[in-house]
């Protein structure tokens, strides 16, 4: 087990110098540069421009900018931001418990419910609740996010008038973060309401970041269990006279889990791209809006150190998941 | 009887202060988080609303909900006869909030006043650099080190400004934003303490609100400020709830969850003008969207090609499909009508195809590059629908245009190229009310290869707009810029498109708001009813 742990220690260092080399480069291979973008509408002479890339340092050769960089984050500087001028990692600090939260929100609810959703099907194999399922699965996975979001906001929240609109409490909340998790935070507060309110505003953005994963697991439980369920151990269960139940829960789903696993593992990567949306639509201030704005304004540390950060952040959830699959699936410790 | 009375007596006293504690609370959709809360050192409109015009002050302001100015923290000024000299007497007694950060020990000063600027421009000053990569990008784009020779303390409540070289926008310019005033002794303080930075993100001013809180990127808190020099607002607490986009910020102010907010969806329009609980303000804004033909390359190198290619394009049609139901004024002159100075006896070029065929046939003109660029603007909400539309247009006169779509910082970096080929479409907004912020920015020789796109340096025009920076005589300067706008018509450097109309939505019972003909959004003398 410990081999199979730094096995996997170990892969991350080469990952994540390519992250940086690529997190580095690709975003100077976006036209304009943060000089241009800072100077709004009024543009800057020749000779200005030139004076700021000395400020900024962009007059020095790339690979001196990128080894710079890379000391610069191994000693725990992951630079300024050019637009806010305020330390990236300080702004990170900030804005990731929001991320996290409506992430793990997001996860819970796929979890929660595709798992059963795919049980269910597979047990009812072409049946309508089968195809009722898979159909609905099918919609959700196609669904654009941004669409989604919105038509849920004009109908619940403009029409119903059941939730909030957006953002992650009502403004007459006022309290300092402590977690960072804004549910609680407000039960910290103390503040009668601030919880409820926390709450609800969860609600819409967590349906949208999770219908995705929701829709991946829940047809991807289906195949594991179809799969799982055609097995001679299974045959034999049922032949030993096991209730359906037994058979399902304690002989099929164990084993039809361990892809599961890693297809939630995955998703984590697919709840950072769909925050970015999510987050500009229920204006949720966190990770994956601040990167958005980063590139319109091409603020390059920013970006390469948010990047960075963000990658470390999957790596050590993959990781995470690596080691669950181990500890579900004991054929992986042995090899 | 004795009893009932002692209770009826609490019981109207709890009801006035319960009254009395009420707070009245404005939320105010924004579109983006500032960058920080330094007007100085920021470019962006959201950045403006969250600093410079809740927390700070200036010598001189725009009358609310227009570019005229009036006095400020400056009661009143004395240019001298040469306009050279300025000199500002300021309103005695004016106090700087008091927060949990800082407490002032003192009144507004000349001292204050002062350092506002000399930290902008005097490289020495630890304020000059006191964030990582700052550039006082407004204050260099203003020309301000050019012309700023001195400023000098008169004593406690009069400061003097001498300039390089007589410049009558000078005064519009101190309206602006970056001259916001600063506490000096505040700064002083953080110099001391080594802790710069959070002057950028702590603010402290002399404004009709006081900073209480930032939430990165969800909210921004005010109270209003007891001791403002023009007296306490209506309202208690101003919050900024930051909402990027634009549906969601309308659905926001439908659901009560905000009352005012910025730039609706031109789509949105109407239906926020159909919600009863709405009210939808609209306003000629303070900007241009034209186009730009780079003058010294054929073939936009003869006058008589530029009329022609202005009269192909059927100027009504493309601003109908362009800005829709948000409408907005056809262009006439390269300031909008709004605008002291506008010259009404000046029109652009008609809509004549069979005459612009002829022009374009004796020319030899058949090809042309057509430029846009992948941002929505103002002035502009598509360029890339805005250049097949003149493309179809100039096709029925027997011209193709190709057309070249990059990326918006890219798009202006090559379209102020001194060899650029093709038509470039761009537009302004205004900073500060002068005309010329329009003329001299856009159109002067010494803006050649900034923001002069036509790379366009004509002599009378030059003459003229340098001649009207130099008077501060309002007549003799309005008419040298309507004699500009004749010179520009004549010469039409460029295809000058519309005056885009700006609006906000606000929930009905907010009164007293005011659009701002800048584009900003200010709550001063604002008010809620509930």
């Amino acid at each position: 087990m410990f081999r199979y742990v730094l096995n996997k220690l170990l892969l991350i260092v080469p990952t994540l110098i390519g992250i940086t080399i690529c997190a580095f480069g690709f975003v100077r291979l976006l036209p304009g540069d943060p000089i241009l973008a800072l100077a709004g509408e009024h543009g800057v002479t020749a000779a200005r421009y030139e004076q700021l890339k000395v400020q900024f340092g962009f007059d020095q050769p790339i690979w001196q900018q990128y080894f710079s960089y890379i000391w610069n984050v191994l000693h725990g500087d992951f630079g300024t931001s050019i637009a806010t001028h305020r330390p990236v990692i300080s702004e990170f600090l900030v804005l990731f418990p929001a991320t996290i939260e409506l992430g793990l929100c997001a996860i819970i609810l796929a979890v929660v419910l595709g798992i059963p959703a795919g049980i269910l099907a597979a047990t009812r194999r072409g049946s309508w609740i089968d195809q009722s399922l898979m159909g609905t699965a099918l919609i959700g996975y196609s669904m654009p996010i941004f669409w989604w979001g919105l038509l849920l906001i004009i109908f619940f929240s403009g029409m119903l008038h059941w939730t909030p609109v957006s953002g992650r409490i009502d403004v007459q909340y006022f309290f300092k973060p402590v977690t960072g998790s804004m549910l609680i935070d407000s039960l910290l507060s103390g503040q009668k309401g601030a919880f409820r309110s926390a709450f609800s505003h969860l609600i819409l953005p967590t349906i949208v970041l999770g219908t995705i994963p929701l829709a991946v697991i829940a047809r991807q439980t289906r195949s594991a269990m179809l799969e799982v369920m055609g097995e001679d151990y299974v045959r034999t269960a049922r032949a030993k006279g096991l209730r359906g139940f037994r058979v399902v829960s304690v002989h099929a789903l164990r084993n039809a889990l361990i892809p599961v696993v890693t297809t939630i593992g995955l998703q984590v990567g697919v709840l950072l791209a769909g925050a970015i949306l999510t987050e500009t639509i229920f204006a949720w201030p966190g990770i994956g809006k601040w990167m958005v704005d980063s590139i319109f304004k091409r603020d390059y540390v920013v970006v390469q150190s948010g990047l960075l950060l963000i990658a470390l952040l999957v790596m050590a959830v993959n990781l995470l998941v690596d080691l669950l699959y181990a500890v579900i699936n004991p054929r992986i410790r042995v090899q | 009887m004795k009893l009932m009375k002692t209770l009826l007596t609490a019981a109207a006293l709890a009801a006035m202060l319960g009254g009395s504690a009420y707070a009245k609370t404005l939320v105010y959709c924004s579109e983006a988080s500032p960058a920080n809360f330094d007007p100085g050192t920021t470019t962006g409109g959201n950045d403006f609303d969250a600093s410079s015009r809740t927390v700070y002050s200036r010598l001189v302001e725009f009358k609310h909900g227009s570019t005229e100015l009036e006095p400020g923290l400056a009661d009143s000024w004395d240019i001298s006869a040469d306009g050279l000299t300025y000199t500002f007497h300021l309103h005695p007694g004016v106090k700087f909030q008091t927060t949990d950060y800082f407490t002032p020990t003192r009144d507004l000063n000349a001292d204050d006043v002062i350092f506002s600027f000399t930290r902008q421009q005097d490289d020495k000053s630890p304020w000059f650099t006191y964030l990582p990569n700052l550039s006082y990008d407004y204050y260099v784009g203003m020309d301000m080190p050019k012309f700023t020779k001195e400023w000098k303390k008169i004593d406690d409540l009069t400061v003097q400004l001498t300039l390089t070289e007589p410049n009558a926008p000078m005064l519009a310019n101190l309206g602006m934003d970056f001259a916001s005033i600063m506490s000096k002794e505040y700064a002083d303080k953080l110099q001391a303490a080594g802790t710069l930075a959070d002057f950028a993100s702590k603010p402290i001013g002399t404004g009709p609100f006081t900073f209480v809180d930032y939430q990165l990127d969800a909210t921004i808190r005010y109270k209003a400020f007891d001791a403002y020099y023009k007296g306490k607002q209506k309202i208690d607490d101003l919050i900024f709830s930051i909402t990027p986009d634009a549906t969601t910020r309308l659905q926001k102010v439908q659901a009560g969850e905000c009352d005012v907010m910025a730039y609706p969806n031109p789509a949105d329009v109407p239906a926020a003008k159909a919600d009863t609980n709405l009210v939808v303000l609209s306003q000629a804004g303070l900007n241009i969207g034209y186009m730009s033909y780079n003058t010294t390359q054929a073939p936009f190198d003869k006058a008589e090609v530029r009329h022609a290619l202005n009269q192909a394009i059927d100027k009504d049609s493309l601003i109908k499909a362009l800005f829709q139901e948000a409408g907005a004024i056809p262009a006439e002159n390269l300031i909008p009508p709004t605008m002291w100075s506008w010259n009404k006896a000046v029109t652009a070029d008609k809509y004549d195809p069979e005459a612009a065929k002829k022009v374009l046939a004796a020319n030899g003109v058949t090809t042309i590059d057509l430029w846009a660029s992948d941002r929505s603007r103002p002035y502009n909400p598509n360029f890339a629908r805005a250049a097949e539309l003149i493309q179809a247009d100039w096709a029925k006169v027997g011209v193709t245009a190709t057309i070249t779509t990059e990326e918006w910082t890219k798009y202006r970096a090559d379209g102020k190229k001194a060899d650029r080929k093709g038509a470039f479409q761009i537009g302004w907004s205004g900073d500060n009310g002068d005309p010329d912020n329009f003329f001299a920015t856009l159109f002067s020789c010494s803006a050649v290869g900034v923001s002069n796109y036509s790379s366009w340096c004509n002599q009378d025009f030059e003459k003229a707009i340098q001649d009207a920076k130099k008077t501060s005589d309002m007549a003799a300067r309005s008419k040298l810029y309507e004699d500009a706008q004749v010179i520009f018509a004549k010469e039409a450097p460029a295809f000058l498109l519309a005056h885009s109309q700006t609006y906000v939505v606000t929930d009905k019972k907010v009164s007293g708001f005011l659009q701002d003909p800048l584009g900003l959004h200010r709550f001063d003398d604002v008010d809620v009813t509930e």
